[in-house]
């Protein structure tokens, strides 16, 4: 075990500080140090998606990512989308088109989602499908999602 | 009593596309999920496993783990000798001993050799690698074929040649179960059959060992308290119920001592049941005094959550060259890995019953031979021995049609079951409940664009493109009970509770994890009062809330669940009337339920509230009623259900790189009466993609020496969004008769369906260079080897 560092990131508009190891990943950051438990870990390699959040606006993989990189740079997990009780129009899609059955994937997805929308406000079917490439979802096949995504990207 | 289904009423909610209640808190990342359940003073568990897959344990080395930071425990699987009960099993069949951890042999990658206990997750890995296990290896077991000559070696003593289970079912076999004596069997039906057949189709087909890969892994968070002494156990189980029995029995405890929570589960598809690591953390809570956690990460799950089918067939059809069936055989090898888990042994035998598919195929045979290797235990996973018989029948039509120059719509046609024929008890002993198959195969055709399909195919390959189109028509064999069919009771309980406001809650055994039970069950519930589904509550998945259940496995819920939630709701409104005639001064007979209200039609009306309040406080009670408004019911239905389906996939094969395009997926499902539309919908679109994965990309492998060459997603691909084509659906609707809901069930139908569909599709695009079959599954280096003229 190495030694503490302090790192100080700001999460959901909110400063957060503490002293963690070097290796401590983000997603373990946000969810332990945190509780911030919306966001999920569905692998150990990089693929599935479900640790998905926002750095600085950009979708990234947090368990990919050390606590300390993040650093100085505003992260936005799920807990952080929704206005209040206001749903973001991506959450109203998943919930109006069943994008959901589980919901592990869901937060994971639903990020990956803003941060596709911010780059592309208008995607082709096909361009939400490749947009959603790093994120697996086991239970629905997908279309749901699409659906959901398509249907927020015609609110905004 | 008989369940009133018929809708009060104002009751209009079944066959809604209401959206799900489960989801507001999901979609802001407020669902407690195992690895979100953490309690004061917990303490976490990780486990060393072994990387040899047959071996003799002959050291293992604590010392260094011992001395690392955080470290409360370090204990090897001689340790916990007699502390740990062995891994349960419920089939009727003889299986070998599985110790949770174990102190001698080592059957396969992964299992279990020793585990550390400290303060935090970090440091309990850190420990385990710290650990030094010596073994001295044993050859590796791994082919099926080959093991069951007994070689290279044998895994379990008193299993001769590795075999865990020979079974002889159908035609010519007196006991339904089967029998495990081939000399009881008598063949003069078959051979006949056989003899005087105008036609023989037979192939070897194999159906690769798979992963159930549900998105969040394993875990258990264990607390036992010493001073009641009770075991409190969240865990991902389907089954919370049979879960307690056996952690209570596991630490000297009775079931009224023990309690199963499954928190909200990121999907189990049949293979989140009980493991050894349960047991394991529940018997370190008590030694520690400590909650004890644990959860798997993918590497392990990919190692050590339960696989699924790895089954062989050589199939045999007979048939006339009008295209009739006359007779099915099937010799089956299932490699079940290492060990038995909860049902290992019983998903194979499930095989036999599909293997008439939708079909009047008079004479079934087959012979079952189930064969220990070192690997992962199968277990059940989303259709459980059904995708295996729907893959053999499909493939063998689809091979009947090429062999009589017969379009594969109409080989099929020609052998369907007729309505008028139903129940229809089928060679293969199941009794199908009801069913249009033609007018379904028809509705699918209409659809799909049958003919243009075929003309567009036509051209494209006179252009030189290499296009298929795949087809199959599955059966489901849903709601499995009674208790005579399925090993650990065929039933399911409910309860339903009109509190003092006037609301419900209600409670069902059938602990959902997806498929939006919260929502479809209020539906149905809702309809039976004639109120609104926003006036109750689901409650399930916690063995102190739900009294008794089973479990959401086999497609169940919504037919054995709902129902026996009618039957307790029918018993309450029973007695909502007997208080509503006596303070409306009415007949029983005159009492409605409409509206939201219960009273006289064109008279005296009383809310749900008064009546609850009533009966809460009674003020004069009814001659023989007791206070109060709540019931429970145990269902077990008389005989299992058929849901069914017809599904067409359109593939395009690239000449160049092997890779297989999903151009289309065209399908229409009859599952009975649907509650509703939305959430049916997706069980159906994730069942297809479960489908198509394997036909195309998923596939576990071992080498030769036992490792899991697969043990990632990066080398297990499952589908992703941009693998799958929009799929085109439609239904028709054929209510069982077998349950007042007319409901047949659905969780499974699109795995069944789909790889036969697709693998069809691609050995159609291959066809014009000879290939006749493939295995699954086809990804681009097998087909790429195919086109280059490799093996055909
Ligand atoms: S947890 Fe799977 S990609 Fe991060
Ligand atoms: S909803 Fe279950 S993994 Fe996506």
């Amino acid at each position: 075990m190495s030694e503490k560092v302090p790192v100080e990131v700001r999460v959901n508009g909110e400063l957060r500080s503490a002293a963690v190891e070097p290796r401590l990943l983000l997603v373990h950051f946000l969810r332990e140090e945190l509780g911030l438990t919306g966001t999920h870990v569905g692998c150990d390699t990089s693929q599935c998606g479900a640790c998905t959040v926002l750095i600085d606006g950009r979708s990234a993989k947090s368990c990919t990512v050390f606590a300390v990189q993040a650093a100085g740079s505003a992260v936005t997990t799920i807990e952080g989308l929704a206005e209040g009780e206001a749903l973001h129009p991506i959450q109203e899609g998943f919930w109006e088109e069943h994008g959901l059955q589980c919901g592990y994937c869901t937060p994971g997805m639903i990020m990956a989602a803003a941060s596709l929308l911010k780059e592309n406000p208008d995607p082709s079917e096909t361009e939400i499908r490749s947009g959603l490439d790093g994120n697996l979802c086991r239970c629905t096949g997908y279309q749901h999602i699409v659906n959901a995504i398509a249907r927020a990207a015609q609110q905004g | 009593m008989a369940a009133d289904a018929t809708p009060s009423p104002g009751g209009k909610h079944v066959g809604q596309r209401l959206k799900r209640r489960e989801d507001p808190a999901l979609i802001r990342g407020q669902g407690t999920f195992i690895d979100d359940v953490r309690l004061p003073g917990m303490l976490h568990l990780a486990f060393k496993r072994s990387d040899v897959a047959h071996g003799r344990i002959v050291r293992v080395d604590t010392s260094a783990a011992r001395a690392m930071p955080g470290v409360r425990l370090v204990a090897t699987g001689a340790d916990l000798q007699g502390v740990l009960p062995s891994v349960p099993v419920i089939t009727p069949f003889p299986y070998p001993d599985h110790p949770a951890v174990t102190p001698d042999k080592v059957r396969y990658v992964g299992e279990p050799v020793a585990l550390v206990v400290a303060e935090d997750r970090y440091q309990a890995q850190d420990a385990v690698e710290a650990i030094e296990v010596t073994i001295e290896d044993l050859p590796a077991v791994v082919d099926a074929e080959t093991a069951l000559r007994g070689e290279p070696a044998l895994l379990h003593e008193g299993f001769a040649n590795n075999v865990a289970l020979r079974i002889i079912s159908g035609t010519g076999v007196t006991e339904a179960a089967g029998t495990q004596d081939p000399e009881a069997v008598d063949n003069r039906e078959l051979d006949a059959a056989f003899e005087t057949a105008e036609v023989v189709i037979s192939q070897r087909m194999v159906n690769p060992r798979i992963a159930p890969s549900a998105i969040e892994t394993r875990g258990v968070v264990a607390q036992y308290e010493a001073t009641r002494p009770y075991l409190t156990i969240w865990s991902t189980t389907q089954r919370p119920h049979a879960h307690r029995r056996f952690l209570a029995a596991a630490l000297g405890l009775g079931e009224h001592q023990a309690r199963t929570i499954a928190p909200e589960m990121g999907g189990g598809f049949g293979a989140k049941k009980i493991y050894g690591e349960d047991f394991v953390a529940a018997a370190l809570s008590k030694q520690l005094g400590a909650p004890i956690k644990w959860i798997e990460d993918r590497s392990e799950a990919f190692l050590t959550t339960t696989h699924a089918r790895d089954v062989i067939g050589q199939i045999e059809l007979a048939a006339k060259r009008d295209g009739t069936v006359t007779a099915l055989k099937a010799r089956l090898v299932a490699d079940i890995g290492a060990y038995e888990m909860l049902l290992t042994a019983f998903i194979p035998t499930l095989t036999h019953g599909l293997l008439s598919g939708g079909y009047a195929i008079p004479v079934i045979r087959s012979e079952l031979i189930e064969v220990f290797t070192n690997k992962m235990p199968t277990d059940a996973y989303r259709g459980a021995g059904m995708p295996e018989a729907i893959f053999f029948v499909e493939r063998s039509m689809e091979l009947l049609a090429r062999e009589l120059g017969m379009d594969p719509a109409e080989v099929r046609r020609k052998n369907f079951i007729r309505p008028e024929q139903f129940p229809y008890k089928t060679a293969a002993g199941n009794e199908y409940d009801s069913g249009e198959y033609e007018r379904l195969l028809d509705a699918t055709l209409e659809l799909a664009g049958w003919e243009e399909m075929r003309a567009e195919q036509a051209a494209a390959r006179a252009a030189g493109r290499l296009v298929g189109l795949g087809m199959s028509f599955y059966i489901e064999l849903c709601a499995i009970g009674p208790s005579t069919m399925f090993p650990d009771g065929g039933w399911e309980h409910g309860s339903v509770t009109v509190e003092r406001d006037g609301r419900i809650t209600a409670t069902t055994g059938a602990s959902a994890h997806g498929q939006g039970h919260e929502t479809s069950f209020a539906q149905v519930l809702a309809d039976q009062f004639g109120i609104e589904p926003e006036t109750i509550t689901l409650l399930h998945g916690d063995t102190a809330v739900a009294k008794q259940g089973v479990g959401t496995v086999a497609s169940r819920s919504l037919v054995v669940g709902g129902t026996a939630l009618l039957m307790a709701g029918s018993k309450v409104k029973a007695k909502m009337t007997r208080f509503a005639a006596q303070l409306l001064e009415a007949r029983e007979e005159e009492i409605e339920f409409a509206n939201g209200e219960v009273g006289v039609a064109g008279g005296g009306k009383l809310s749900f509230e008064e009546v609850a309040s009533y009966a809460y406080a009674p003020q004069q009670l009814p001659a023989g009623t007791e206070p109060g408004l709540s019931e429970e019911a145990f269902w077990e239905p008389p005989g299992m259900t058929f849901p069914y389906g017809c599904y067409i996939a359109q593939v395009e094969v690239d000449r160049e790189t092997g890779e297989v395009a999903l151009q289309r997926f065209v399908g229409v499902d009859d599952c009975g009466t649907i509650v509703n539309p939305l959430i049916v919908e997706g069980q159906i679109h994730g069942g297809i993609a479960q489908g198509i994965g394997p036909a195309l990309t998923e596939e576990l492998r071992y080498d030769e020496h036992g490792q899991l060459l697969t043990g990632s997603f990066m080398d297990y691909a499952i589908p992703r969004a941009s693998d799958l084509p929009r799929f085109e659906l439609g239904v028709t609707v054929t209510p069982s008769p077998l349950n007042p809901l007319g409901a047949k069930g659905t969780g499974e139908a699109g795995t069944i369906g789909a790889t036969p569909a697709v693998v069809n599709a691609v050995v159609d695009a291959l066809s014009e260079l000879g290939v006749r079959h493939v295995d699954p599954a086809l990804h681009p280096e097998k087909v790429w080897r195919l086109i280059r003229g490799g093996e055909r």
